[in-house]
């Protein structure tokens, strides 16, 4: 049980009911599709890019608690970043959440949050996979990404 | 001592089911999951093995392994007598009219392949149309994709009501001049539903056109008698029936069968070759190249053996009892939906929960020791008819119990309080 409380934490929880930031975006000039074949959640991820800097963020979609808490938590984090950083920050947060950290949690700010995750393998993919659409934005890639 | 891949753990039939008699033959069964026992009801996925067939496997690479159909000693007499005993029982446990109409496949998936490359590619043409239903497995409608994108043809749909039941009538509607063939499924694995095989039979041989059935969940759940289905084909596998994973069976008609070209060319399945011209086995090696899945199959046949001595109409009402009484109970939980309430149903309880997404559900349970499955079923279809992007789903066995359905439903509370 206290597994399942450090993976279903009380942030987590109340970012899954009411996810920040969940709406599409009308001037963004990047957008992605992320689905998770297995489990069928699917998010898209819309970006407005302005000198190389995340000036707004926000994605639409349906998943289960962890990928859209995920997803919601990793807007707020993001907006003002360069995307080199959000690039970082996403190399940070997957360590994290695959129990790889060797320290700075702390520059991960609520984001760390989500280490629960690393004692539940099979739920890395839910975690990750607003990050990766998001990466997929960020780098114009066309086709949607899949965990899989 | 005998070497002829007896079956070499007995099942001595009681008068009545037993339950827990039943579930000392699973070793698997009784273990700790997360500090909780083992409450299995995954088992429209693949079910759990007996001791039978797990020694069986054992006896005969231990004894008897050797390539069959070849080779004149000891051990390929063996194994090939063996093998083929395999293939009368599955004769007898399908009711076929000929034991060359049992082909051995790796499973239901690779004996719907095997109708659509063979059959499907010598009947279907452009233009053409095969019909199946909208509850079926991806398996039974992706290899009619690719044959009707490779031939101009186009799959059509029939659709089921909302309680996931096919509407007849609109089925027998789309059985137009242009049907080639219809593909159906016996028992939805998704949503539980039994399909009137007969009546889909009867109004598509009225029109001549054959009928493929996809058994993968109705094997192991009730007596299938494919003579008196009347079915042109039916595809069972051989792990969701208590046997072993990359073994099943593919049932044709000889007069079907006779007339289609091989799947897979290769060994055993030529009586001469030259390089100018093969000349095919005869029925049923024609469909089966190269050195098969020898030990499996023989596994198969201690699974069969197994399910015989228990005995299929005893499965069929436990589960039917475990299925209502889960129902009754699931059904009652303030949030829950029941997805898949047809009145002709065994085995599947999927379910939805109003706010919680089925992959949380999945990992809470879990955390109690009971494993189902959660999202699509390979059967996205059904999901986007009921609108949902995922379901829970328990699925029962033999060895499953009213204890474990209670366990069930302690567990979805534990969801609604973790969840909040």
């Amino acid at each position: 049980m206290s597994e399942l409380r450090e993976l279903y934490q009380e942030l987590i929880l109340e970012h899954s009911k009411k996810p920040r930031n969940f709406r599409a975006l009308e001037s963004a000039n990047h957008k992605a599709e992320g689905y998770n074949p297995l489990c069928g959640d699917h998010f898209t991820v819309y970006l407005e890019l302005q000198d190389g800097a995340i000036k707004d963020i926000g994605f639409q979609g349906s998943g289960c608690a962890i990928s859209k808490a995920s997803a919601s938590m990793m807007t707020q984090s993001l907006k003002g970043k360069t995307a080199a950083e959000a690039e970082e920050l996403f190399t940070k947060f997957h360590d994290v959440v695959t129990g790889h950290a060797v320290g700075g949690e702390e520059k991960l700010g609520k984001l760390a949050v989500f280490s629960g995750v690393s004692e539940f393998p099979l739920r890395v993919k839910c975690a990750t996979l607003a990050w990766h659409t998001l990466r997929a934005a960020l780098r114009g890639e066309q086709e949607a990404v899949s965990t899989e | 001592m005998s070497t002829l891949a007896k079956t070499p753990h007995q099942v001595h039939p009681a008068r009545t089911f037993d339950v827990e008699r039943v579930r000392r033959d699973f070793p698997v069964l009784h273990q700790k999951v997360h500090g909780k026992p083992l409450v299995y009801l995954d088992n429209a996925a693949t079910t759990q093995k007996p001791l039978a067939v797990i020694e069986t496997i054992d006896h005969y690479y231990r004894h008897d392994n050797s390539n069959i159909h070849r080779g004149v000693h000891t051990l390929s007499e063996r194994a090939t007598e063996a093998y083929e005993k395999v293939r009368v029982a599955a004769q007898k446990f399908l009711n076929a009219a000929d034991s060359k109409e049992i082909i051995f496949v790796r499973g239901t998936t690779e004996g719907i392949n095997l109708v659509a490359q063979s059959y499907g590619r010598k009947n279907v043409g452009s233009g053409d149309e095969v019909l199946i239903t909208a509850m079926e497995h991806h398996s039974n409608i992706v290899p009619w994709q690719l044959l009707c994108g490779e031939k101009g043809a186009k799959l059509r749909v029939a659709p089921i009501n909302d309680r996931g039941e096919l509407l007849l009538e609109e089925f027998e509607r789309l059985l137009g001049p242009k049907t080639r063939i219809v593909a159906v499924g016996h028992l939805s694995n998704a949503l539980g539903t039994i399909n009137p095989i007969r009546e889909v039979v009867r109004m598509a041989h009225a029109r001549n056109i054959p009928v493929l059935v996809d058994g993968a969940q109705a094997a192991p759940r009730m007596k299938v008698d494919v003579q008196e289905l009347d079915c042109d084909f039916y595809a069972i596998s051989g792990h969701k029936m208590y046997g072993p994973t990359g073994i099943g069976v593919l049932y044709g008609k000889t007069r079907l069968l006779e007339t289609m070209p091989p799947y897979q060319g290769g060994g055993d399945m030529i009586a001469s070759v030259t390089f100018e011209k093969t000349v095919y086995n005869r029925l049923p090696y024609k469909f089966e190249a190269g050195t098969p899945n020898i030990a499996d199959t023989i596994g198969l046949g201690a699974a069969i053996e197994y399910l015989n001595e228990l005995g299929l109409d005893e499965i069929e009402k436990h589960e039917a009892e475990l299925l209502a009484y889960a129902t009754s109970r699931v059904e009652t939980i303030p949030g829950v939906r029941i997805v898949g309430t047809a009145r002709e149903k065994a085995g599947v309880l999927s379910f939805v929960m109003d706010d919680i997404h089925p992959h949380d559900i999945g990992t809470i349970l879990d955390n109690e020791g009971i494993a189902v499955r959660t999202g699509h079923h390979c059967a996205q279809p059904v999901m986007q008819r009921f609108n949902i992007p995922a379901t829970a789903r328990a699925s029962f066995g033999l060895y499953n119990t009213r204890a474990e359905v209670d366990a069930l439903v302690a567990g979805i509370h534990k969801v609604r309080e973790v969840m909040g």
